[in-house]
């Protein structure tokens, strides 16, 4: 009964090629940005870093871009997460700040081994997320606007207490950061003896990203092979069907939002732990960027727990060559306009999808006129409704 | 020649859409003053026929002709200039409106900028008047029946000069003596030189009040006929391709223990403040087919929510099969043995973004056959998803791999009886399991309903259409505002006296 179709013309391709169709327009508007502020300096001393990215200052560029990647692909994966599960989690600012602060506390206060550090983290984030999670399910209270608030929340508690009056125990009062993290706690950057930090000359380049990928070839089994994806997936798609097929819809949503927000906090964990960066509890008004960069790393992967790594692996290439541009003339912003009009567009990828389906498959379709009043009540069998069926919901 | 005998022909139109011809070579003529059905199945291309007499849709071929010129119709702004109107099945009406403002939207008389309601409501009591059409002008569309929500919709294309009147299902959400009179008015607006398609496919009601008839089939033009010479089973061979039988084959059955008890059941309404379910008990027993009529809103959604476990009852037991399930969870309640095949199907039945073989599945997915230690097992899926399709004859464009979205209503709702019935339950819920079905559809999915009966199951059916409670019932009940006002049997009961139960006049 299996229809053959050709690769072409296969979802997974079509796709792909919109989210390929939106990187290069995204660039081009972001290369005419550049021309406007630098003029014909805007290729050598601009945009060709962005291209480039890390492999603009080999090696420790590639360090770089490896060490962003990895919590960008989990704030990505959660993102991701709850949105097959039918949530829009805004909150993973919020959950990663937290997973930061669980994880740091096991580091710099509690010496714990890295992977001790690392659970903690997750268990910090996973909490934060079922906070607006409960909130969801017994009150039926919006979670983007619960999770928005959970991010300040989270935020600003974690820098009092860290903080401490300026002299919390892991407040550096010197350096207005955290103390760095030391010994055991450091995530290795050895893996079957390759020491990366070393390949690429940068030291808190380690297996961060490898467990991050783990991570995400995990999500994509539990999402596709497993029963509690399936339920989860039947929530996300249609609540009232779930419910009535028996499934506990609040158990789902509170664990989905739990999952969610136990990989924001594991990302937090691989980028702290990796000794990346130190907490600034003093810079007490931005949120960790990594949370809000998640949702484009979702959107340009269409929630596909493995495209997450490329799409995350590729917003981290030009933000790192955004910050090689001559910051005389360019501000390294750039790379957030280009990715940020690269997620502009991927709200259109729908559009781009259907265009490349009618191309590929070669078939012509007529414009349907959506019209105040449609007039069609019941659709002719496979008709239009195969052909439209996504635009109804 | 001055004057075409037609007000609208439709001549030859083909209409295409990637892998079927929706419309091939159809040819509708409308006579000026003439009631003209047009019948067929789901997805016999009716809807898509009257979207390009809207200009939804632009044909390949074929030309529509109004007064034997042939016009162009690009979008609905056109056909509302050549006066063509519609009533849609679902009112298409602003709920917080009046009836007034509510037909005068869109068009409203002004006088520098501000309303001339008076001039209206004039021009509204007059129509109401000349074509017996009972409204209340100030009454807002919330307060007032379906029928008088209907009498707006008509009364509105009225307003607005409409010489065409294309009813579409009209009668669905009627009772029989709001049937009677719709027929009525559709008469009158005909002897005023109005002229109608009805779109329907009820033959008793096209037999009744329609001149001619049209029917389609597959998109296929199949022919035109005077009702007045030909038969309902005529027709419906036309439509179906086959004979059908009205009938419904059953033999009588002494029914047996009892399945399903429900004692003093009470639910609270979501939309106001009384409940909307008051005080209900009911059985039903092994080999019995017993159904809950009654007009729509009138409590039976909110009894099978409750019963079913989508909702809490406030007061009230449940007991199958022996076992209290008053307070079970929903899945308990299907591991009792109880299946449900559900109002809505787009909201509860299928998960439409799922595949048919994922759909086929969600009532069972958890059980050991589909999965081990938390892995669906996608053979086992498929293997069952395939048996069923074959089993049922539920038809789709790529078998278990198609997007249930895509899949016509009326396989979408024989994939969800395959896979209630399939499950074997002990109590088979059935809500309005033909609704906006063919004739096809509906006697299949009646024969099921008599053959779980057959198999000693006991049935529960909850349905709005008189025809099924009257052909596939062992025993009527007639629910109105919350409560059973009487029981019957299907052999001793009339039509009409039924209606005067389900409409409140009387109760027992």
């Amino acid at each position: 009964m299996k229809k053959k179709q050709s690769l072409l013309a296969s979802d997974g391709f079509v796709s792909l090629l919109s989210s390929i169709i939106c990187i290069l327009i995204g660039l081009v508007v972001g290369f005419v940005v550049l021309l406007l502020l630098g003029g014909e300096k805007a290729y050598s001393d601009g945009f060709k870093q962005i291209l480039l990215g890390g492999f603009y200052m080999m090696p420790s560029g590639i360090g770089k871009e490896i060490v962003t990647a990895a919590p960008l692909i989990m704030c990505g994966l959660s993102v991701a997460f709850a949105f097959k599960t039918g949530l829009f989690n805004i909150g993973a600012a919020g959950q990663y700040t937290l997973g930061a602060f669980g994880g740091l506390i096991f580091a710099i206060l509690l010496h714990a081994p890295w992977y001790v550090c690392l659970l903690m983290a997750t268990v910090f984030g996973a909490v934060w997320g079922a906070l607006p999670g409960i909130f969801k399910a017994f009150l039926n209270v919006n979670e983007v606007i619960t999770s928005i608030m959970f991010n300040w929340i989270g935020l600003y508690g974690c820098n009092t207490i860290m903080y401490g009056r300026g002299s919390g125990a892991m407040y550096n009062a010197k350096q207005s950061k955290t103390f760095p993290v030391t010994g055991d706690s450091l995530i290795p950057s050895k893996i079957f003896g390759w020491d990366m930090a070393e390949t690429f000359s940068y030291k808190s380049c380690t297996i961060a990203i490898f467990l991050a990928i783990i991570v995400a070839v995990i999500l994509y089994i539990v999402l596709n092979k497993t029963t509690f994806g399936y339920e989860l997936k039947a929530c996300g798609n249609n609540r009232n069907a779930a419910k009535y097929a028996g499934i506990n819809e609040r158990r789902n949503v509170i664990l989905s939002m739990v999952i969610a927000g136990a990989l924001a906090g594991f990302g937090a964990g691989l980028y702290y732990l990796s000794g990346a960066a130190q907490w600034i509890p003093g810079d007490s008004t931005a949120l960790p960027s990594e949370g809000f960069d998640g949702i484009s790393v979702a959107l340009l992967a269409s929630s596909n727990p493995i495209g997450a790594i490329f799409s995350a692996l590729f917003i981290s290439h030009i933000t790192t060559g955004g910050g090689f541009m001559n910051a005389s003339m360019f501000p390294p912003e750039i790379a957030d306009i280009i990715s940020g009009i690269i997620i502009y567009l991927c709200a259109f990828s729908l559009l781009f999808r259907s265009m490349f389906r009618n191309l590929l498959s070669g078939s012509r379709k007529d414009k349907v006129r959506k019209k105040q009043t449609p007039q069609v009540t019941d659709t002719p069998a496979n008709g239009p409704a195969a052909a439209d069926g996504k635009e109804s919901e | 020649m001055a004057e075409s005998e037609y007000v609208i022909e439709m001549l030859h139109i083909t209409k295409e859409f990637p892998g079927i011809k929706a419309n091939d070579d159809i040819t509708l003529q409308l006579r000026r003053g003439e009631i003209h059905a047009l019948l067929g199945e789901n997805g016999a291309g009716k809807s898509t026929l009257m979207s390009v007499l809207f200009g939804l849709y632009q044909p390949e071929q074929g030309v529509i002709k109004k007064n034997g010129e042939v016009v162009k119709i690009n979008d609905p702004n056109d056909a509302n200039d050549l006066n063509i109107g519609m009533v849609h099945q679902h009112f298409k009406l602003v709920e917080c409106f009046t009836v007034l403002d509510n037909i005068i939207l869109g068009v409203e008389p002004c006088h520098a900028g501000f309303l001339q309601k008076k001039q209206a409501r004039e021009k509204v009591i007059a129509l109401s008047e000349k074509y017996g059409l009972r409204v209340d002008p100030d009454a807002r569309v919330e307060d007032i029946s379906v029928g008088m929500q209907q009498r707006t919709e008509i009364l509105k294309m009225l307003y607005r000069d409409n010489e065409i009147l294309i009813f579409d299902e009209p009668t669905a959400v009627l009772t029989p003596q709001e049937i009677d009179e719709l027929m009525q008015i559709m008469k009158n607006l005909a002897a005023e030189g109005k002229s109608i398609l009805f779109i329907s496919h009820k033959l008793a009601e096209i037999m009744a009040v329609a001149d001619r008839c049209t029917v389609l089939r597959k998109g296929k033009y199949i022919g035109t006929v005077n009702t007045n010479e030909t038969t309902m089973e005529e027709l419906s061979a036309m439509m179906v391709g086959r004979q059908v039988s009205f009938k419904v084959d059953k033999e009588d059955r002494a029914p047996g223990e009892v399945v399903l008890d429900v004692q003093h059941l009470t639910v609270p309404s979501k939309l106001h403040k009384n409940n909307a379910v008051k005080d209900v008990s009911l059985q039903v027993r092994r080999g019995e087919i017993v159904c809950l009529a009654g007009i729509e809103g009138n409590g039976q959604t909110e009894f099978v929510y409750a019963l079913t476990g989508l909702e809490r009852q406030s007061a009230g037991t449940i007991t199958l099969c022996g076992n209290d399930i008053s307070k079970a969870s929903i899945r308990q309640r299907s591991k009792d043995g109880m299946s449900h095949i559900p109002e809505d199907r787009h909201k509860h039945g299928l998960v439409l973004d799922f595949t048919l073989e994922q759909n086929m599945v969600l009532q069972r997915y958890w059980q050991p056959q589909f999965q081990k230690g938390g892995f669906i097992k996608f053979d086992a899926v498929r293997e069952y998803s395939d048996k069923l399709i074959e089993q049922y004859d539920v038809r789709s464009g790529q078998g278990s791999v198609t997007v249930a979205r895509s899949m016509s209503g009326g396989n979408q709702q024989k994939a969800i009886v395959a896979r209630e019935i399939d499950k074997e339950p002990e109590l088979l819920v059935a809500v309005q399991p033909t609704r906006g079905l063919d004739v096809g559809a509906i006697e299949y999915i009646h024969k099921q309903l008599v053959a779980q009966r057959d198999e000693n199951k006991a049935v529960l059916l909850v349905s709005l259409e008189l025809d099924e409670v009257m052909n596939v019932s062992d025993r009527i009940l007639v629910m109105y505002d919350g409560e059973i006002v009487g029981e019957f049997d299907p052999r001793q009961v009339t039509v009409e006296e039924l209606g005067l139960y389900m409409a409140g006049a009387k109760r027992m």
